[in-house]
């Protein structure tokens, strides 16, 4: 369902953005991250795919306590880890098949529609784009798990991870640049502004976003995605004869090179996302089973 | 014996939940564990089945240890908790079924096992309804029938008569009476209904803030300690004694 309104809406997104253009490169990429109209596939994952990960897992494990079927699980013969593993992996994996469903029917309303044809590069950038999703995603089933071994209610788990997501999608992006303004205060009015403050206000912003899961994401995936883009920093000083040479040999960056840049991007998340469930795990097996 | 325990203590931070408890329970015997809420019956059952470690003292259960064997003890050791809770969405059939996959039992052989079993708690026409739907007697004797389908040696009912109603009671007590008598299963009931507990048990344990306080044949305890023979008492006449003690 999503996927059809998404790829219906890219169709029309494409159609705008390749007018004009001789012989449009990875044209295939851009069913996953032109804009459409309102927003693009990898936006509507990165903005809404926490909240499948959060749905799949708040009420994990203190559901099983309130209708007590817990303490019932623990004493059969199976290891206790195997029962949050489990929770963790049914959800991983829900997840994995969700995303791969949508992705490969924008895929094949793509080849249908407009009829253009993945190359190998392109299969494979979609491919680490779907590994780093289900990461991500998997990353929000943890944060949910642990709230609900956490929380002894459903209700609270659930708003308490809303409220995380909330508070790190959104709030630390407005929180970044608050910080920049503090730290390096730029003068709208000012045309002469120095390039130093610039560079140090950006720095700033930059850094407080990276608290936020989702910009880190963000970044990763649009730069897997599309194979113009050779950096992640929003601002970049060129010189005018440099300027010049980056329109006239604008060409995609080789898959291995996409994948250097967003290197340190991909540690971080998977860093996260098992560091979660690290915690998750931790603190199923230090509590006590009590029906209670 | 069947279970073993020896100087078994746990705390909780400040307070002490069981206190040295030395116990033994011989193979197809009916025992009742009796005390008030919050004695450390509960503490008790979960240390048993490993599931709290204990802070000192020895245990053996079918002659494993259950803090560092769980499985071989959870294998063959049924567990009934208080209030026992079902997957509601689910029918008798599915909830049995799911148990005795955990339990290692491949669907072709629980089946047959299933069927037999609802058909001995009494539950074979209700078996395709969904356990949401069930009355707490009828949800109490399905578990009965989830903690039977892994053939077990022992099996720990946590108050499994609290809130039936007579007649339910009584068809509760015969089920336990008839593991014992027809399967020799070993039987260890913690209660605090004491004219249930002195229909059925063979011996029990009284056990007040964590201290066990008595242990021995209802008939030798009141000798003891009341100095009565033959039926002139009542195990809760017994019961509020070694209470009021302690």
């Amino acid at each position: 369902m999503v996927g059809v309104i998404i790829a219906s809406m890219v169709g029309m997104g494409i159609q705008e953005e390749s007018k004009g253009m001789a012989k449009p490169t990875l044209l295939f990429l851009w069913l996953f991250t032109s804009t459409g109209q309102l927003f693009s596939f990898v936006q509507f994952i990165g903005f809404f795919g926490p909240l499948i990960g959060i749905f799949l897992g708040f009420d994990a494990i203190n559901r099983e306590r309130v209708s007590r079927t817990l303490s019932k699980l623990a004493s059969q013969p199976i290891y206790r880890d195997s029962i949050i593993n489990a929770k963790y992996l049914a959800g991983v994996t829900t997840i994995a098949v969700v995303l791969v469903g949508i992705v490969l029917i924008i895929s094949g309303l793509g080849i249908r529609l407009i009829g253009v044809v993945p190359g190998s590069e392109e299969v494979l950038r979609l491919a680490i784009y779907l590994i780093t999703s289900i990461l991500y995603i998997s990353f929000w089933l943890g944060i949910s798990i642990l709230f609900s071994v956490v929380f002894r209610s459903t209700a609270t788990s659930a708003l308490a991870s809303l409220a995380i997501w909330i508070f790190f999608s959104f709030f630390v992006g407005l929180g970044a640049g608050f910080m920049a303004d503090a730290v390096a205060p730029i003068s709208q009015s000012g045309s002469n502004v120095d390039p130093n403050v610039l560079i140090k206000h950006e720095e700033v912003q930059r850094t407080v976003s990276f608290l936020s899961p989702m910009n880190l994401y963000n970044e990763a995936t649009t730069t897997v995605l599309d194979p113009t883009r050779k950096t992640t920093r929003g601002v970049v000083f060129v010189g005018p004869l440099e300027r010049l040479s980056l329109s006239r040999f604008q060409t995609p960056l080789p898959v291995l090179q996409s994948l250097m840049i967003v290197a340190p991007y991909l540690i971080s998340i998977i860093a996260i996302t098992f560091l979660c469930f690290g915690v998750c795990y931790l603190a199923f097996m230090r509590q006590e089973i009590r029906t209670v | 014996m069947i279970i073993e325990t020896e100087g078994l203590t746990k705390k909780y931070r400040t307070q002490t939940a069981v206190n040295n408890l030395t116990l033994q329970i011989r193979e197809g015997e009916v025992f009742g564990f009796l005390g008030p809420n919050g004695a450390g019956k509960t503490t008790t059952l979960l240390m048993f089945l490993g599931l709290t470690e204990p802070s000192s003292g020895k245990v053996r259960v079918i002659g494993f240890d259950p803090a560092r064997e769980p499985l071989r003890v959870k294998e063959k050791v049924g567990y009934l908790p208080e209030n026992v809770g079902f997957y509601d969405d689910m029918d008798a059939r599915q909830n049995l079924r799911f148990i005795a996959r955990l339990n290692h039992i491949p669907d072709g052989i629980s089946a047959k096992k299933i069927d037999e079993l609802l058909e001995q708690v009494g539950l074979f026409e209700e078996g395709k309804k969904k356990v949401g739907t069930y009355s707490k007697g009828m949800r109490q004797r399905l578990g009965i029938a989830e903690v039977l389908i892994k053939e077990p040696k022992l099996i720990f009912l946590d108050e499994p008569t609290i809130g039936l109603d007579p007649d339910g009671t009584n068809r509760m007590l015969d089920l336990i009476h008839s593991l014992s008598r027809d399967r020799n299963i070993t039987i260890f009931l913690s209660s605090h209904l004491l004219d249930q507990v002195q229909r059925i048990c063979d011996r029990v344990g009284i056990m007040i803030k964590g201290n066990l306080v008595a242990i021995g044949p209802i008939q030798e305890l009141a000798k003891k300690k009341l100095g009565v023979e033959k039926e002139h008492y009542t195990l809760e006449e017994l019961y509020m004694k070694y209470f009021k003690e302690a």
